[in-house]
């Protein structure tokens, strides 16, 4: 693993009509990472992703990303119009991988006995599972994730990052996704980003619900919520003193101890 | 050849032939027309071939060229128009379209030097069919299906999910003017089977008959292809026994299969 960003945002900013939806927004991925960007509705989560992704024009700052870096993109959605008759099959091999490598990722999800099956009759989650494989096949850098968990039930959610979470340890990749799921997010992720047009605070999941700004942006009964939810982590995190302002190395590790 | 040219010397023949050429490229961009929901922009883009035809006219350039090109720059600005979003896009396609069609309708009323057949062009004519336009039909033909073979994995990727094919860097502007060029084409090429009113059926029909029997696309590309040559096939005969016009009796033909397929098969597939 190297210490090589990824993907590196200094002062990115995106505006559209002169009024910012990302406003200077400094982020760093390295191989390895799970970061999570929360945020209300509007706040630019999907914005910022897509300037990552190469697909927003981006109005200020730069965006740098390691040469070759290859990108598996899982959208929100996969609306198919139901004039097009597709199977998992052909819609993966459209991947321009060949049929070995679909049917590996198609395994990794958990889909691969959908093969011949239409994409117009799966469920919500597993049309995730076949974007996520899709995303997969590329063997990429850097996964990046639009709402994984939409549409699928709670349970689903649940094994759906921790599929994300074993694929970043299989591949090495680093993943980028935005959530709004904030429980699995703090159970599930390495780091938080808190936007809202700017990110308002970032950290540690058990960290973040502590934050000034969280509570401002998601109000104190979210907040509390989350910090009894993570009561455990929060006590092992006091012994070592005030780490939210403080030297974040330090939290991590303690934080990685408190899940071991 | 003898029998070729007895073949190409009988206009029945010429027209048929003619016919499925178009059949041919209509299959596979009719798929795209249904796919990408651009029935209405089909339709505005053969509404200004009659405006090509004017302009040929008054610029004197082969008819064909002259269509081609108006439609290509009718379909940029199309493009740029619907970017800017200050319209709806389907109250901007029906501004367009009409406008367009009157447009060429009242350029041509200034030429009266010239005779054009208006109705022929409207609703096309089995009469009108000559050595050349076979040409053009087969050189558009086989240009079109040539960039359909290199392109096929973006267009198809792009019509599945943009971004994501964006992500994986797939070239999508520039796929979606080749996709205009195309159907500028094709519309230039059908005129004169079908006439400019019923272009957009040629391309939709039988794509939406195809769509209820096929499971993948590529299957609903050639089902739809076969679709257009029993529509052109039927239609010209019948045309030709009841001396009913070319383009309505080839569109009714599509029709009847569509509603014969769409009663007889069962639940779609895929």
């Amino acid at each position: 693993m190297t210490d090589e960003a990824l993907v590196e945002l200094k002062q990115l900013s995106v505006r559209f009509d002169d009024r910012p939806v990302v406003d200077h927004v400094d982020l760093r991925v390295q191989r390895g990472d799970i970061i999570t960007i929360i945020g209300p509705n509007g706040a630019g989560k999907t914005t910022l992703i897509k300037a990552v992704l190469g697909i927003q024009p981006i109005s200020d700052g730069s965006l740098a990303m390691a040469p070759g870096l290859t990108i598996g993109y899982v959208p929100q959605h996969l609306t198919l119009e139901t004039t097009l008759p597709i199977n998992v099959k052909r819609f993966m091999l459209l991947s321009g991988r060949p049929l070995q490598a679909c049917v590996d990722a198609l395994t990794k999800t958990g889909v691969e006995h959908l093969l011949n099956a239409s994409v117009h009759h799966l469920s919500g989650g597993e049309k995730q599972r076949l974007l996520l494989a899709r995303a997969l096949a590329r063997r990429p850098d850097l996964l990046v994730l639009d709402e994984p968990a939409q549409g699928v039930d709670i349970n689903g959610q649940a094994a759906l990052y921790d599929l994300i979470r074993s694929l970043r340890d299989e591949l090495d990749c680093g993943v980028i996704m935005i959530s709004h799921d904030l429980h699995l997010v703090m159970a599930a992720t390495d780091k938080v980003i808190c936007l809202n047009q700017h990110i308002c605070c970032s950290g540690y999941p058990a960290d973040i619900s502590h934050d000034p700004a969280f509570i401002e942006t998601f109000g104190r009964p979210v907040a509390e919520s989350l910090a009894v939810y993570h009561h455990h982590h929060n006590h092992s995190h006091d012994l070592h003193g005030d780490v939210v302002s403080g030297d974040q190395d330090d939290a991590h590790r303690e934080h990685s101890h408190a899940h071991h | 050849m003898p029998i070729i040219d007895a073949i190409l010397g009988d206009f029945f023949w010429r027209a048929l032939i003619g016919g499925l050429g178009v059949a041919l490229v209509a299959g596979p961009l009719g798929c795209f027309v249904v796919w990408r929901r651009m029935a209405y922009f089909g339709d505005t883009l053969a509404h200004s071939a009659l405006l090509g035809i004017a302009l040929s006219f008054l610029i004197s350039v082969p008819i064909n060229l002259g269509v081609i090109i108006t439609c290509v720059v009718l379909a940029i600005a199309l493009v740029m128009f619907s970017r800017s979003k200050t319209l709806a896009t389907d109250t901007l396609l029906g501004i367009l379209a009409h406008s367009a069609l009157a447009i060429g309708l009242v350029t041509l009323s200034f030429m009266p030097d010239i005779r054009v057949d208006l109705t022929g062009l409207l609703f096309g004519d089995l009469l009108a069919m000559s050595r050349n336009d076979l040409l053009w039909i087969y050189g558009g033909a086989a240009l079109i299906l040539g960039l359909l073979a290199v392109l096929w994995r973006g267009l198809l990727m792009s019509t599945i999910h943009e971004e994501l094919a964006r992500v994986e860097g797939v070239p999508v502007e520039r796929l979606r003017l080749a996709l205009m060029l195309m159907f500028s084409i094709v519309i230039a090429v059908a005129m004169k089977i079908v006439g400019v009113l019923l272009i957009t059926a040629l391309l939709i029909i039988p794509a939406a008959t195809a769509r209820r029997l096929a499971n993948n696309p590529e299957h609903m590309v050639g089902m739809a292809i076969v679709f257009g040559f029993i529509a052109v096939s039927g239609g010209l005969t019948l045309s030709w026994h009841l001396d009913t016009p070319a383009g309505p009796s080839v569109v009714v033909t599509a029709f009847t299969v569509f509603l014969l397929v769409y009663g007889s098969a069962r639940q779609s597939r895929a």
